[in-house]
């Protein structure tokens, strides 16, 4: 029974071209929120608001794709985890290479590179090299350094290093090699070693001695003791550009903070609505049905609520107090119910008159029974048309109290996200990947349940059918 | 019920609000106030005796470490106590003081943010702002009434036709977009992107130069037409909705039996009916456009009363919040309160209960 009215209610639905774009959007929403919570790391919602975390990213970085659309091919940021690992033994010394390999194709020099490593060892501390074979055949080496000694009491030791393009012995090692001895005293005015190293011969005008193909950067590590391991190493190169969305101010991935946003926005909206929706029904019909002294106290009651000025409710209380998201969604439930309370009291109070009511009143069935059994099931078409309604506002408002400022401070919200590109001047700066992004999602998310709900209520509603 | 009681429980539902408003205001900000103006008088005192020994002869205890802490805190004590700061904000004479002065405005001052000729007082800093939103809003009102009640009549004419339906689509989604995030884009488009307008909606000449008014006017083009887009899709869906249930009344019919030509029925007969809803919607979306407005304006950086409160966040200027917050709520209770009553006056069946 029950089955096939849910059936002939999708049936009813489908027929609205809104109402499905809606719910297209909806499954999007839920597609972009399992993604998020499926495939990014924990850490990248947990340390949004960290800094540290994302220094490995660059800063404000175009979208990767912009590359398609631009004459000049700007380089990538890329962060290489899984590199090629050789083992060799050269007598009692294990050698452990790690090669990246870097197509390089670009029409512009990449930004400085970094090589990080973790190392575990015990009394004698692991020897390191990092060099870099060009695609004109020459090998530069390019580093040699040795892992600090153990600290005193310790057995073994767990040391986490990074090989820098900005040393300056690096760089010395740089401009000493890659054929740049032959070049004249004085004729290399950009002697950084992200420069030289993808840089043919000498100085030349503009990006022409920009050197393209196949890099491969080989980080050895000479290890002295059985239980010596190396970990693991990553190799940062540094770009302009970067993953689908680009970066902010402070090296965040957009794409990273737009997913997380999903399933945190609908989070939001979707307890409000249910939440707020149940005191509503429960109230407004309790309302209706006792009628007379109790009805005319609860509306009276939900009359002072519903004209709360809920924004600014949420400035005082975020002001003086650290809002969190609980906080928030207890606020926002506090005074979003009494729309719907108001609607389901008008519909009690035709409902209770009705025959089959009474009836069951006669035959001494208990308040609570009349409402839960014969007037809440008549109601119900109308509640659910009004939770898809409602799910807009709640999200809606966190994003406004997180563009004031506001909002729970560690999340990643849209909001959040929009309020960090406001602060540092995305707009001037034309940093739209950091603007449209938040915004569409939030709009699309909004508009997503209107349209479910319009086309829900013109289903379930009688009166709107007509038209 | 008469409209008589129906005004008066409207009245003192008012009341209760705002009273509750104010009481919640005070109640949050209460401590936090308290201990800014506490620290402000230990650093007062300090001053005080520091000038006190400065001087030539200074008095006795100034010799003795000791004894200058134990004036220090005798004096702290005896000006808060002056102060009144000794009692909690819900102490009933500090309660009904704070409520008092709340209510009619005598906020004292700012704590940084100043009007634009220098007054640090917050009533001033509050009047200088609030005839800027109301320029902005409801010239924003009006004009999306006057496009919406033009679209939704048309598409009313056609229940189901594509005009209608893409009245009823932009209808209710452009009402969730949030305005702000609108404006941003507006502003890297028009202003960053063609530089047809300001990024910025204030006026940089002095608001008694003659210049200021046609200044202003173009400064609020930009802000203007991101509100107006975004608002009048909403009203023409609902003049679509009142005018098709119009259209289904007896008189109607009986009118285009007649033979009433159908533009006289629809600007005669039914934007008459549709009247009076109208207004009470335009009452309330004018109150609701002021607290909604905030973070428009503080984008737009258009010098009303949402880019004050925005910068007064911004600096925790807690006077200047609380007094945004009061004035707010209270035209946007006054607006309910209006839209009440004229739908009370307007629908028969209010009045009969």
């Amino acid at each position: 029974m029950a089955q096939k009215g849910v059936r002939s209610l999708w049936r009813e639905f489908a027929k609205q071209p809104e109402g499905i774009l809606g719910f297209a959007i909806l499954v999007l929403l839920i597609g972009a929120s399992l993604i998020a919570i499926t495939t990014l790391p924990q850490e990248t919602f947990r340390e949004w608001s960290n800094p540290t975390y994302w220094q490995r990213y660059p800063k404000t970085a175009a979208p990767s794709w912009t590359n398609l659309f631009s004459s000049s091919k700007q380089p990538e940021h890329l962060i290489l985890q899984s590199p090629a690992i050789d083992e060799d033994r050269l007598g009692g010394i294990r050698r452990i290479t790690h090669t990246f390999s870097l197509q390089f194709n670009y029409d512009d020099f990449p930004g400085d590179f970094n090589l990080n490593y973790v190392v575990r060892y015990g009394s004698v501390p692991p020897q390191i090299e990092l060099r870099v074979a060009r695609p004109d055949g020459e090998t530069v080496e390019l580093f040699k350094t040795t892992a600090p000694s153990l600290p005193a009491q310790l057995t073994a030791y767990q040391f986490n290093g990074t090989i820098s393009s900005q040393d300056r012995i690096l760089r010395d090692t740089v401009l000493q090699q890659a054929s740049k001895p032959a070049c004249p005293p004085g004729s290399l005015n950009d002697t950084r070693a992200n420069v030289l190293l993808f840089q043919v011969g000498c100085d030349k005008p503009g990006r022409s001695g920009l050197l393209r193909g196949q890099y491969l950067f080989q980080g050895s590590f000479y290890l002295f003791g059985q239980d010596d391991q190396v970990e693991r190493s990553e190799l940062i190169i540094g770009g302009k550009v970067f993953g689908t969305m680009g970066t902010d101010d402070l090296g965040r991935d957009i794409w990273t903070g737009v997913l997380w946003g999903t399933p945190v926005a609908l989070f939001i909206g979707l307890t409000v609505s249910i939440l707020g929706t149940g005191v509503g029904l429960i109230y407004g019909v309790t309302s209706g049905y006792f009628g007379g002294k109790t009805d005319e106290t609860l509306m009276r009651f939900s009359d002072i609520i519903i004209s709360f000025p809920i924004l600014f409710v949420l400035i005082i209380i975020a002001v003086s107090t650290r809002m969190t998201l609980p906080l928030l969604i207890l606020i926002l439930v506090i005074f979003g119910w009494p729309g719907l309370a108001k609607v389901t009291r008008s519909i009690a109070l035709q409902l209770k008159n009705l025959p089959y009511v009474e009836a069951s009143q006669l035959m001494g069935a208990s308040s609570s029974w009349v409402m839960v059994r014969h007037i809440i099931p008549q109601i119900t078409p109308y509640v659910i048309a009004s939770v898809a309604l409602t799910v807009p506002g709640p999200i809606l408002a966190e994003a406004g109290l997180s563009f004031l400022g506001l909002g729970d401070p560690t999340l990643p919200t849209w909001g959040k996200i929009l309020n960090d590109a406001y602060s540092f001047g995305a707009g001037a700066r034309q940093l739209w990947w950091w603007i449209l992004p938040p915004g569409v999602m939030l709009a699309l998310t909004a508009i997503s349940f209107v349209l479910i709900g319009n086309a829900l209520d013109k289903v379930l509603n009688p009166k709107m059918r007509k038209v | 019920m008469g409209l008589g009681r129906f005004v008066v429980t409207r009245t003192l539902n008012l009341v209760l609000v705002l009273f509750a408003v104010l009481f919640l205001t005070i109640a949050l900000a209460g401590p936090a106030t308290d201990n800014v103006l506490k620290r402000g008088v230990g650093i007062f005192v300090k001053q005080d005796i520091a000038f006190t020994c400065g001087k030539q002869n200074p008095p006795a205890f100034c010799r003795d470490a000791n004894a200058i802490q134990e004036q220090v805190r005798t004096m702290t004590a005896r000006e808060i106590e002056n102060l009144g700061l000794n009692e909690p904000w819900w102490a009933p004479k500090r309660l009904w003081y704070s409520l008092y002065s709340l209510a009619t405005l005598n906020l004292g001052e700012a704590y940084f943010l100043r009007s634009y000729g220098g007054s640090s007082v917050v009533r001033d800093i509050i009047v200088e702002a609030i005839p800027k939103t109301i320029l902005l809003f409801t010239t924003s009102t009006i004009l999306s009434l006057i496009i919406g009640l033009f679209i939704g009549i048309r598409a009313a004419r056609k229940p189901g036709g594509i005009l209608d339906r893409l009245t009823s689509t932009i209808g209710v989604s452009s009402g969730v977009v949030p305005i702000w995030w609108v404006g941003i884009i507006m502003i890297i488009v028009f202003s960053y992107g063609f530089r047809i307008f300001p990024a910025r909606a204030t006026p940089l000449l002095a608001p008694s130069d003659p210049q200021y008014i046609p200044a202003l006017l173009y400064h609020m083009t930009l802000p203007l037409i991101t509100i107006t887009m975004l608002g009048f899709g909403g009203w023409a869906y609902i003049v679509r909705n009142l005018v098709i249930g119009i259209m289904q009344e007896d008189y109607i019919t009986v009118a285009m039996a007649k033979g009433v030509p159908e533009r006289n029925i629809l600007y005669g007969h039914v934007l008459r009916s549709a009247a009076p809803p109208v207004v009470t919607i335009v009452v309330l979306s004018l109150s609701g456009s002021l607290s909604g407005a905030l973070i428009t304006e503080a984008v737009f950086d258009w010098p009303g009363m949402g880019r004050l409160i925005f910068n007064a966040i911004g600096a925790l200027d807690i006077p200047i919040i609380l007094g945004v917050t009061y004035v707010s709520t209270a035209v946007y209770l006054a607006s309910i309160f209006i839209a009440d009553v004229l739908y009370g006056f307007f629908d028969p069946r209010v009045k009969a209960g």
